[in-house]
């Protein structure tokens, strides 16, 4: 019995060790450095509610936590439609040999920088760039893209677009095959099939792609500032101007306290959804 | 083998070797002690502390000038105030923060005597803004200048249209207004352009009237940038003009050929100013206060100016001197040419106010704000 505890000690303690070193050590210390003050630049542990009560008095926080989640949902669900089809011919129609080429081919834009990946999009979205440049030339308009929303769901669609596939694809695993051809021999027309068969059985695989695309959006700060322009303000930029001007790192853990709750509050909601009547 | 079967010939030697060794290594050790380069750290802007700037001064006094950059005045003053006294050697910072250095007692106070205060022009000699001179003691040295205002394509924008900040409302640029996402500038000029002759010294209605003039010009804007973002969007168009800004941007521009440039408009132009000083309980005081004499020296001014990362205007006339001499062009571009319009001119004339803290409201009023603009 004790050799058996031992080894399934040396399972257990290891992530526990490693989640309380690296999640919840920073999680708690980021709750109450949303009570320290800072003097004179300087960072002094206190216990005041001044920053929760400055910060949630702005209107132009809950302006910034109303575009983000917004954001993210649009960015979620966008990303979630565009994958589908390449998610569904990877699991459903290439060959084994070739699905496993095209999932490894979907690890390939991770071997460059988010940053660097972003940046190049300005190349092609600006007044004078690359699709501009073509539009001109096929007799069209130009177009505004970089620094609008356009350019900033562009770059949540590049931030991921390779995960939600990867994600998709395992939703379609759980799929049984015979469904498939028992729903077809039935008369189903192929769009019947996918959405009376397909997307209900691959419920958990689609609902966990469309969490994981809102929850990297939800905070990422790339987008909305390099293809974005900042003209549409989200709490990721807003973390940024407060830690800029004065310092602000307690008021700055209140938003980002804030981001904690809201994106542990979906990913509970989705995952119930998820996995809802599986028991 | 004992030692006498030995050769005494090779034992000698041998002994003769270790015993030599022995004496000879405090020898290597404070030989290499007197070539080992010193250290001396630089808290500083970006690029400050490059070969361009301090390669001279590092060969001169062999010493190796430790840089660590930092972006914008409240991340200057986080990292001394979170960093043990001493930390850095000699600190460059923007006027309105040497106040706030030497309120916090971060400066040593220099003695006047050691920089050629004589060569500079005589507006940089007792330097007015809080900080640099409390009575009759020196804590920081002016070292360089620049003027911000409106910055423009001249591709698409005529030379008249921006005689006035008016411009940034216009249709016609409806979209391609940018701005360097710090706010005590841009602020600043639309406070010169509501006609507050002290745009940093406002009453509560005049502060008022700078939030509406503020949130009004946001339908126009394209976008809020950093360093890069700011040279990438004037130079491929995306961006027509921008205010708060100077040839310290538009002059990386200029001088790659763009069609950059900054102006002061008619309501005025905001001076920024660098001032360098040494950090409190620094432990190379001397070879600090070397390197504040050979930056305002001739010799470093004239690097300065025309430092690769960003060009400023320096105060010291025989820099200026120099630089015609030896870059005339340069000079002209950057108007330190005595002989013609200049910068100087400008700040004689009236046009030109020194950027400062606010005086009758909070900084932290000033960044509301602009937060509550950039969300607008």
């Amino acid at each position: 019995m004790n050799k058996i505890n031992r080894f399934s000690a040396c399972y257990i303690v290891p992530p526990a060790l490693w989640q309380a070193l690296f999640f919840l050590g920073p999680l708690l210390f980021l709750c109450a450095l949303s009570f320290w003050r800072v003097e004179f630049f300087r960072l002094q542990p206190d216990f005041t509610f001044a920053n929760w009560q400055k910060v949630y008095a702005q209107s132009y926080f809950w302006r910034a936590f109303g575009v983000t989640v917004v954001f993210a949902s649009v960015g979620a669900v966008l990303t979630s439609i565009i994958a589908f089809p390449a998610a569904f011919h990877i699991a459903f129609r290439l060959s084994p040999s070739a699905r496993r080429l095209a999932l490894m081919a979907l690890g390939v834009p991770f071997f460059t920088s988010y940053l660097v990946r972003i940046y190049s999009w300005q190349v092609y979205l600006g007044d004078f760039g690359v699709i501009n440049t073509l539009l001109v030339r096929v007799g069209l308009e130009s177009t505004q893209m970089l620094n609008t929303a356009f350019g900033t769901f562009v770059g949540y669609v590049t931030l991921c677009l390779p995960l939600v596939i990867l994600l998709q694809v395992f939703g379609f695993s759980q799929v049984d095959r015979q469904l498939l051809s028992t729903a077809h021999n039935l008369g189903c027309g192929p769009f019947r099939v996918v959405f009376a068969v397909v997307i209900p059985r691959a419920r958990a695989g689609l609902t966990l792609a469309i969490l994981f695309a809102f929850i990297l959006i939800f905070g990422d700060f790339a987008s909305p500032i390099y293809l974005g322009g900042a003209t549409s303000q989200t709490l990721s930029i807003l973390i940024t101007d407060l830690t800029k001007a004065g310092q602000q790192w307690p008021r700055a853990a209140v938003v980002a306290v804030t981001m904690v709750v809201t994106l542990l509050t979906v990913a509970f909601a989705a995952l119930r959804f998820a996995y809802r009547g599986e028991e | 083998m004992s030692d006498k079967t030995r050769s005494p010939r090779r034992l000698f030697l041998q002994r003769a070797a270790v015993l030599g060794g022995a004496v000879s290594m405090p020898m290597i050790f404070t030989a290499s002690k007197t070539h080992a380069a010193a250290t001396l750290n630089f808290l500083a802007w970006y690029g400050n502390g490059e070969p361009d700037v301090v390669g001279a001064f590092e060969e001169a006094h062999n010493v190796k000038v430790k840089s660590k950059y930092y972006t914008g005045g409240d991340n200057m003053l986080a990292l001394i105030s979170q960093s043990p006294p001493g930390t850095y050697d000699v600190i460059l910072s923007d006027a309105e923060y040497v106040t706030q250095l030497h309120q916090a007692n971060y400066l040593e106070k220099l003695n006047p005597e050691d920089y050629p205060f004589d060569d500079f022009f005589p507006e940089f000699r007792r330097f007015p803004v809080p900080g640099f001179w409390e009575r009759n003691d020196l804590y920081a040295v002016p070292v360089s200048f620049g003027f911000l205002g409106l910055t423009y394509n001249m591709d698409v924008i005529d030379a008249k249209a921006a005689r006035s900040y008016e411009l940034l409302w216009r249709d016609s640029v409806k979209g391609k207004v940018g701005h360097f996402d710090w706010g005590l500038p841009n602020i600043g000029c639309l406070s010169l352009y509501d006609g507050n002759k002290s745009p940093f010294d406002i009453n509560a209605a005049a502060f008022q009237n700078l939030e509406k003039t503020t949130l009004s010009l946001r339908p126009q804007v394209k976008g809020f940038f950093d360093y890069g973002g700011v040279l990438s969007s004037l130079r491929n168009g995306e961006v027509q003009v921008m205010c708060g800004i100077g040839d310290w941007i538009s002059g990386v521009l200029e001088k790659d050929g763009a069609p950059i440039t900054t102006v002061v408009p008619k309501e005025g132009g905001i001076q920024f100013t660098e001032g360098l000083g040494i950090g409190k309980k620094s432990g190379n005081i001397e070879l600090a206060r070397k390197l504040i004499q050979y930056l305002t020296s001739p010799e470093g001014q004239t690097r300065k100016a025309l430092m690769q990362a960003y060009p400023t205007a320096v105060p010291n006339r025989k820099a200026w001197k120099k630089l015609m001499r030896e870059n005339p062009a340069e000079a002209k571009r950057a108007r330190m040419n005595l002989n013609d319009d200049n910068m100087i001119k400008d700040i004689r004339a009236g046009r030109i106010q020194l950027r400062r803290l606010p005086v009758q409201q909070s900084l932290e009023s000033w960044n509301d704000l602009w937060i509550e603009y950039k969300n607008a």
